[in-house]
């Protein structure tokens, strides 16, 4: 079997604000054979996707292929000029970006964007491609794939969307396809759709691929071979079956450890010291106009009561849209809720944060998914941990220097990085400073709403552990808010399972065998299993996935 | 692929690098400013007296400058205009850019009806033609420099508050807003310490361009009568009692040109350039 794509020796730079010229891929080898999927995965920063990009001849601004060889199809990529570039792509190669939904111009109608590509190629006449693009959808297991091109992007779901621009990158006939992290950004019970969509589409056609992705298990459904990146370099390459159960690389073997939820402290079945922290009683919180019996247009909370325990620690989940990220902004009061009762360490809150004592507002931190927006990116970590310490707690400056030191040892973060802007710390660093903020509080409860979802695995691994950590420290609990199940399984007592504003369970991990509502089976048999064959043998149950599946 | 970045011209100074042109900028200013406050003591004839028999005369001895279109001291009328043209625009376009600033941020991150009412009501504001509204209050309370800073910094508001407004209201939706709101954060930290260290390069260009164009309107306002009140005269005003003077190459209509130039080049270069506090990144 001939190799489709032969890199050799490819090495990347790129140059930073300061002017330092910074190697960052560094000598990386890899081979496609034909027809095969080959996974590059690594943690964030590893160079998987200017990996990915290369093979398009392709180097993100800033940066520039500096040496080796990037062979597809026989044509040397980085050889190539610009314009003989632009030939080969989109009909050679061609592209899925992670976010679908920021890909597409949201101005013209699907179709036209499929098609574009065999326009500018003058590959075929539009009636031919529209007829190809229809075939496409139907392969892609679209619904009404006649017509769906006619609709705009914003009337087609996540995971429809990604499938389309699956479809825009096929059309033109490639031998090879890109996949930027496709599945990333899209819930569990969507993935599998489309994960299952792309496979058969690329062994049906004989394509060749490749896979960039932070997720092992999503990896191991869909790839022949897994290259494993870090610091820009192969750290391990070899058949998927072979790296799942044999893996060498010490950071390989972390990849497949921070895999398997790490055994949790329990707790006492009827731990007799428990006490209610927090009690909802049948909250109802929503968006639009308050209609006449007091309750919102749309209620994206809808009755909801739960209970956590000092010490403890409930999850909740469900996907997208179900409602547990407003509960969460309910709780903490940014969104006041329109009625319920919301009782906090034995006294009933208000309803918005506004109005609330200083002090219940310290007890109560919420932690926000994105780090990036959550961080003032003018202010240095420094005056980001501190300002809770001089707000709560009137620390003078000197107190507060050696406060964000200790805060810092215990996020685990070294100490001088807190003269930095939080642009200039990683995914995870970010999120620990995020976390470090909440902790200067000195809070008995933290919200945690996603905050292991913008994160790789192992990183996210990392930062789980941390929290447990800090909770039997600090009696601290948790609400733990998350559309991953491993990660609210590894560190929950109790998890609440949300569907459509309401809750539809509460269960315990150790049942979480035999979930009861039929939702919640859906969503646990829809959590990638790190077994290869676990995708081609999933047999869901055609009548939940029409209920419950967002397709 | 663009490497080359104008970064190597930047040198350090106490932990702060700055570049060559920020600093030539600011010596300029400075220059102008010192020139401002020393006026009445340095210029070499009365502003209002003629002391040449021609009109439009060139640079010579005594008259380095030459003399205007009544053969008055050009030199003694650019000295002493710099005071009006850097004292009254600079005032102006403090207050304007303060208040409209602060009531920009104040009203994106408050929102509801006090968003709603300073809106509409510095709209309004927006839509009377300026020169107008300098007449009408000239008309009204007489023409003074107090009077005349006022209007042109209330005529100049609306524009920045429109503009600081534009840009809070996307760091208002941030989410580090949130959480200094659920910390039971007060208004004023909030503009002061999370909004306004993100829009500040953006407000300071803002600050530079109104600057150039407050000096612009006051040399109009002073040809119409309704600024400075002869012999007193800006910049502006002695560009234009001397356009006359174009036709022979007069010194008396080049020279205050190019200080109006010189200033506002200035100024916006400066604003450019400002120094920036070096942070160790490789520590």
């Amino acid at each position: 079997m001939t190799n489709l794509v032969e890199v050799r020796d490819l090495r990347i730079e790129a140059t930073t604000d300061a002017g330092r010229i910074v190697e960052i891929i560094k000598g990386v080898s890899l081979d496609i054979p034909d027809g095969e999927i080959v996974a590059l995965i690594g943690e964030s920063g590893s160079g998987k996707t200017t990996v990915a990009l290369s093979l398009m001849g392709y180097a993100r601004p800033g940066c520039r292929i500096t040496g080796g060889e990037i062979n597809v199809n026989g044509k040397n990529m980085a050889a190539l000029s610009e314009k003989q570039r632009a030939r080969l792509r989109g009909t050679d190669i061609a592209y899925v970006p992670q976010s679908a939904a920021a890909s597409f111009n949201p101005s013209s109608t699907i179709m036209e964007q499929v098609i574009e590509v065999t326009r500018i190629h003058n590959l075929m006449p539009p009636e031919r491609a529209r007829q190809r693009a229809v075939e496409l959808f139907k392969a892609l297991s679209l619904p009404d794939p006649e017509g769906i091109g006619a609709r705009y992007p914003h009337q087609v779901s996540g995971g429809q969307l990604q499938r389309l621009a699956a479809a825009m990158a096929l059309i033109g006939d490639p031998k090879l396809v890109i996949f930027d992290e496709p599945t990333t950004a899209l819930d569990v019970t969507t993935q599998i759709d489309v994960l299952k969509a792309f496979k058969s589409v690329m062994r049906a056609g004989g394509i060749a691929g490749i896979y960039v992705s932070h997720d092992l298990a999503v990896v191991a459904q869909i790839a022949d071979h897994i290259v494993v990146l870090k610091g820009g370099e192969v750290q391990e390459a070899g058949t998927t079956a072979r790296m799942l159960s044999a893996a060498q690389h010490p950071y390989t073997r972390e990849l497949l450890a921070a895999f398997e939820p790490k055994p949790r402290q329990t707790h006492a079945d009827g731990d007799a010291g428990a006490k209610p922290l927090l009690r909802i009683d049948n909250v109802t919180a929503g968006y639009g106009a308050v209609r006449e019996n007091g309750l919102p247009l749309i209620r994206a909370v809808d009755s909801v009561s739960l209970v956590v325990e000092t010490g403890r620690n409930l999850g909740i989940i469900g996907e997208s849209g179900c409602g547990k990220s407003t509960l969460a902004r309910v709780i903490a009061g940014i969104h006041p809720a329109a009625t319920g009762n919301i009782v906090f360490d034995g006294k009933q809150l208000e309803r918005a944060a506004g109005k609330r004592s200083q002090d219940q507002l310290r007890e109560m931190q919420i932690v926000f998914q994105y780090a990036d927006t959550a961080l003032n990116p003018a202010k240095p970590v420094e005056d980001i941990i501190s300002r809770p310490l001089a707000f709560y707690h009137q620390l003078d400056r000197q107190a507060r220097s050696k406060r964000v030191d200790e805060l810092l040892d215990m996020v685990r973060l070294p100490r001088t990085l807190r003269y930095r802007r939080p642009s200039e710390l990683s995914g995870g660093q970010k999120q620990r400073v995020n976390f470090a903020r909440a902790l200067a509080a000195g809070p008995k409860l933290i919200i945690c709403d996603e905050i292991t979802s913008a994160l790789d695995t192992v990183v996210a691994a990392a930062v789980i552990e941390l929290l447990k950590e800090l909770q039997r420290e600090l009696s601290l609990s948790y609400i733990f808010i998350s559309h991953d199940l491993s990660v609210v399984e590894a560190i929950c007592d109790e998890i609440m399972v949300m569907y459509n504003g309401e809750r539809v369970e509460q269960i315990t991990p150790d049942k979480l065998k035999a979930p009861t509502h039929p939702y919640s089976k859906l969503l646990f048999s829809s959590v990638p299993k790190l077994d290869p064959t676990w995708l081609d043998g999933l047999v869901r149950d055609p009548e939940l996935v029409s209920q419950y599946g967002h397709r | 692929m663009t490497m080359a970045r104008a970064t190597t011209s930047r040198r350090s100074f106490l932990g702060y690098s700055y570049s060559l042109v920020g600093v030539v900028a600011a010596l300029v200013i400075l220059a102008w400013m010192l020139v401002a406050i020393l006026a009445p003591y340095i210029i070499p004839h009365s502003i209002g007296d003629i002391v040449d028999d021609d009109y439009f005369g060139p640079m010579r001895q005594g008259l380095w400058l030459g003399s205007d279109y009544l053969g008055r001291d050009m030199l003694s009328r650019v000295l002493m205009g710099a005071r009006y043209t850097v004292g009254i625009s600079l005032a102006a376009v403090f207050i304007a850019c303060f208040s409209g600033v602060v009531l920009g941020m104040t009203a994106a991150v408050t929102g509801g009806w006090l968003d709603t009412c300073l809106s509409r009501f510095l709209d309004a504001m927006n839509s009377i033609p300026s020169k107008l509204f300098g007449l009408v209050v000239v008309a009204a309370v007489g023409s003074s420099i107090p009077a005349l800073i006022l209007t042109l910094a209330v005529i100049y508001t609306p524009g920045a508050y429109r503009f600081a407004r534009a840009l809070a209201v996307n760091i208002n939706t941030m989410d580090f807003m949130t959480v200094a709101r659920v910390r039971g954060e007060n208004t004023a930290y909030l503009i002061g310490s999370e909004i306004l260290p993100n829009i500040i390069r953006p407000v300071l260009a803002d600050f530079g361009l109104r600057f150039v164009f407050i000096v612009l309107l006051l040399s109009g306002l002073s040809f119409l009568g309704l600024g400075l009140q002869p012999p007193l005269a800006d910049w502006g005003a002695l560009v234009r009692e001397n356009i006359g003077g174009l036709p022979f190459a007069a010194p008396a209509v080049i020279i205050p040109s190019l200080a109006i130039a010189s200033l506002t080049i200035s100024v916006n270069l400066l604003i450019d350039n400002l120094p920036q506090k070096i942070r160790d990144r490789d520590a």
